[in-house]
């Protein structure tokens, strides 16, 4: 009999998810809207417009599309780094499962697609409240909503690779501050990357968070992207990439 | 005869130089209990979890219901229960949803879980707790949960790694009860415990593993009666090489010193404890050979690295 053996995994956490909800929900959504508010209003007072290529958009839109990426990787990377962390290391809820008819690899499966969830979640609640704000509101939106998880999912994989490294939470201090705050700052989140030096623009354009504002940002302006499928293939490569360096790692870790 | 429960064959592991485990082969047949007993570093958590498909061997076999580990792992653990070393139970959840989560990773339905859940949590004694968290109860009852937890899938065979280790005596006794009671229903069982008592009481036979190596095998009574004397006086409180080297060695067939204290293993005790009275000030206490004699007779008294 074939089933799906990752989907309890995921069940679980969800479970488990649904018993912290609100203190859950302030973590993910509270914050990320406090940054827009204050940062898109209150900047947005000094900035006024950016200019985006041919057009003049408000700073707040500008911000609100950049971030909603920025909250889509912060939710998915925090899940799948501290939270699988502790189910993996500190509680051995991994160990328990594996002693019942599951794979390490269905396990690795559910954390991924389980931070993803989460990514979704968070973005979902906060596209509502910039839609309630009147940030963004066209129909093309609907489109950022499988982006936003495809978002997720890259960033859960990339995560789940340091997961799989690390021998206490104080390693992913290194993975915050050496790569997703930078990414931050140079992937279009809060400014424009034309005013960049030429190689760091490269360097940005290297980046998966680069591609994923690439490909939210002309939603939010009631407009489709450009090179949609270039920078959904960047995505789909670092995603597909991270996934086997992260199974591999993990499968490694376990075999000790 | 029913071929065996389980069976590992020549295995062999190693970390790095070190041989964790040596050409170690056992079986454990349809209905037995068998304990594996060994100081801390034996192995016994490799070959428990090379029996589990976690940890590769690097050379030899695992069976388990005549199915080859790790090949046939996902099938082999549907009929299998598992107690570690140490809980893995969710905290977020009451004992109830604990059960109730663990059994969907068997792919049981929620019916097919909530007709086991109340006779499961009478089994572990803690039907008034079915709405606590783990958090909130005692080693025993997060012991006694676990096994539950175990019990979930209805499985023949159990591996216990030492499930008592931390239980005071009233939570021991009652894991030993619920075990028996186990064993009463036919399930098959492999355990692994640092308790002499616990070996003795539950096992129908025992394997003592040190240095990785299979170094005695057999029923514990039998056992004893064959690696040791029946009777034992320890003495103390006098001149340790006085005691073993004078008169008194005539009356024992082996002697043994261990910090301040003189076994004297012998046959018949008597002749001994009248000698002793020649000696004022010190204090013996007479006793039959136990398992725990055989233990430190096999592998010897000094502590362990690990240890």
């Amino acid at each position: 009999m074939m089933r799906l053996r990752f989907w309890p995994v995921f069940l679980r956490n969800f479970l488990v998810w649904k018993k912290l909800l609100i203190p859950s929900l302030i973590a993910n959504i509270a914050e990320p809207l406090m940054w827009l508010v204050a940062f898109g209003y209150g900047m947005g007072a000094l900035v006024g417009e950016v200019r985006l290529g041919e057009q003049q958009v408000p700073y707040i839109v500008f911000l609100a599309s950049g971030s909603i990426c920025m909250s889509a990787m912060n939710a998915a990377t925090f899940e799948a780094l501290y939270s699988a962390f502790s189910r993996m290391h500190v509680q051995k809820t991994w160990d328990g499962i594996m002693n019942a008819p599951v794979r390490l690899d269905d396990v690795l499966l559910a954390e991924m697609l389980w931070a993803a969830f989460k990514a979704l979640f968070t973005v979902s609640a906060i596209l509502l409240v910039m839609f309630g704000l009147g940030i963004a509101q066209s129909w093309k939106l609907l489109m950022a909503w499988p982006i936003l998880l495809g978002v997720g999912v890259v960033f859960s994989c990339l995560a789940l690779i340091f997961n799989a490294l690390a021998k206490g939470y104080d390693f992913f201090t290194y993975y915050f501050t050496l790569f997703l705050t930078p990414m931050m700052f140079l992937s279009g989140v809060f400014f424009p990357l034309d005013t960049l030096p030429e190689a760091i623009r490269l360097l940005a354009q290297c980046l998966p968070l680069t591609h994923a504002v690439a490909l939210i940002r002309p939603l939010f302006l009631d407009q489709w992207p450009n090179a949609p499928w270039l920078h959904m293939g960047v995505l789909v490569l670092y995603g597909g990439v991270a996934w086997q360096i992260a199974l591999h790692l993990t499968r490694k870790r376990f075999k000790q | 005869m029913s071929p065996p429960q389980l069976q590992c064959e020549h295995l062999t592991k190693r970390f790095g130089d070190h041989l964790v485990v040596n050409d170690l082969s056992f079986e454990l047949l349809p209905g037995e209990c068998l304990g594996v007993i060994g100081p801390n570093g034996a192995g016994k958590t490799t070959t428990f979890r090379m029996c589990l498909g976690l940890t590769a061997p690097d050379g030899g076999s695992v069976r388990i219901f005549d199915q080859p580990m790790p090949q046939q792992a996902l099938a082999i653990k549907e009929r299998l229960g598992v107690v570690s070393q140490f809980d893995s139970l969710d905290p977020d959840f009451s004992c109830a949803e604990n059960l109730m989560v663990y059994g969907r990773y068997f792919g049981m339905s929620r019916a097919d879980i909530q007709a086991r859940l109340s006779s499961l949590l009478e089994f572990a004694a803690l039907s008034h707790k079915a709405n606590a968290k783990p958090g909130e109860l005692s080693g025993g009852m997060k012991r006694r949960l676990s096994l539950a937890r175990a019990l979930i899938n209805n499985p023949s065979l159990l591996l216990l790694d030492e499930p008592t280790t931390g239980l005071d005596p009233q939570a021991r006794h009652l894991m030993w009860e619920r075990l028996q009671q186990l064993l009463q229903q036919g399930k098959s069982i492999l355990l692994t415990t640092h308790f002499m008592d616990e070996a003795e009481r539950l096992c129908d036979r025992l394997l003592v593993v040190d240095h990785g190596r299979k170094i005695a095998e057999g029923q514990p009574r039998k056992l004893i009666a064959e690696h040791l004397e029946p009777d034992v006086v320890e003495v103390y409180g006098g001149d340790t090489q006085a005691l073993s080297q004078g008169d008194l060695r005539s009356h024992a067939q082996r002697i043994e010193v261990s910090g301040d204290t003189v076994f004297f293993y012998t046959q018949t005790a008597q002749p001994l404890l009248q000698a002793l009275s020649a000696y004022p000030g010190v204090r013996s206490l007479h006793r039959p050979a136990n398992l725990e004699d055989l233990f430190l007779k096999l592998t010897g008294r000094q502590i362990r690295e690990e240890g």
